[in-house]
């Protein structure tokens, strides 16, 4: 039988996976690809805690709300850092983060 | 829904993901990218969750990497960080993906919330149509009592029932990022 315990495992897993990335990689375009994957994973979570919590013998709607609230401004976050990194790679003509060190002390 | 269903759509997710964070070619990762979503919205369908798993197909699988692809054509990057890899780096990335993962495992293992099946919280659809009652539009109510889930309605009155000004803030935001992109990728203008 599959629990909430199963989507919250896959959750964990897809969110160490993006976390893992974020680390290791160093091409910006990737380290964004893994923050997506852990902004999904966060949603997977909230969808299944939604679908064990019934209120009235139906989801819970409020997880769902905040799922759809948390899509839009990480598609407001892709346009944004997507341009900021446009604008990286004219001034540095790459896209590696070690390229980018003005700011370490 | 089958177990071996389940754990399929889990293995598409995970797999492409694992992918994504281990593809050298970025056009590579973001396809790897599209298929993992594509796993994930299949896992919210198999949550009732239809409208999410709608909305993450539009909105992920198309818009979001329509435009990574573009931005990678656009800087035209073919061959990169082939060099050396960053081992410190690396090995510190796996090493707390494992950890996180075993907590979450040990965390999940020791809760009996996280035991509840979906044969546990079956859907009470025509129950809840007496229950929520007149709090809800009749358009609601028909629909659960034909033994149906009007998922989109009821997160539309969700959202514009108790977060109407939340929903603004959004719109706000949106504009906010608009202009912000518009800002951003402009040319400087070089003096004469």
């Amino acid at each position: 039988m599959i629990t909430l315990g199963h989507y919250l495992v896959v959750s964990g897993m897809l969110f160490a996976l993006g976390l893992a990335g974020v680390i290791a990689r160093r091409n910006i375009i990737i380290v964004y690809m893994c923050l997506e994957m852990m902004l999904s994973a966060a949603n997977l979570a909230l969808v299944g805690f939604s679908r064990f919590h019934l209120v009235n013998g139906l989801p819970d709607y409020t997880a769902q709300s905040l799922v759809f609230f948390t899509i839009t401004v990480a598609a407001a976050e892709v346009a944004v850092g997507l341009a900021i990194i446009v604008a990286l790679f004219r001034s540095k003509q790459s896209v590696d983060v070690e390229s980018v060190t003005k700011l370490q002390g | 829904m089958p177990p071996l269903l389940f754990y399929l759509l889990a293995l598409i997710t995970l797999g492409f993901g694992f992918l994504v964070v281990t593809g050298r070619n970025p056009v590579t990762c973001a396809l790897a990218l599209a298929a993992s979503f594509v796993g994930l919205a299949a896992l919210f369908l198999s949550l009732d969750a239809y409208f999410i798993g709608v909305i993450q197909i539009l909105v992920y699988a198309g818009a979001v990497m329509v435009l990574f692809l573009f931005i990678i054509m656009l800087l035209d990057i073919k061959t990169e960080e082939g060099k050396k890899l960053n081992l410190p780096a690396i090995v510190s990335g796996v090493l707390l993906a494992v950890l996180l993962t075993l907590q979450i495992i040990a965390v999940v293992g020791s809760t009996s919330l996280a035991q509840k099946g979906t044969q546990d919280t079956p859907l009470a659809l025509a129950d809840a149509a007496g229950k929520i009652g007149r709090a809800a539009l009749p358009t609601i109510t028909n629909d659960l009592k034909a033994g149906e889930l009007p998922d989109a309605k009821l997160i539309g009155f969700t959202l514009f029932d108790q977060y109407g000004f939340h929903l603004q803030v959004i719109g706000l935001l949106l504009l906010v990022g608009t202009i912000g992109v518009v800002v951003l990728s402009k040319r400087e203008r070089s003096a004469p």
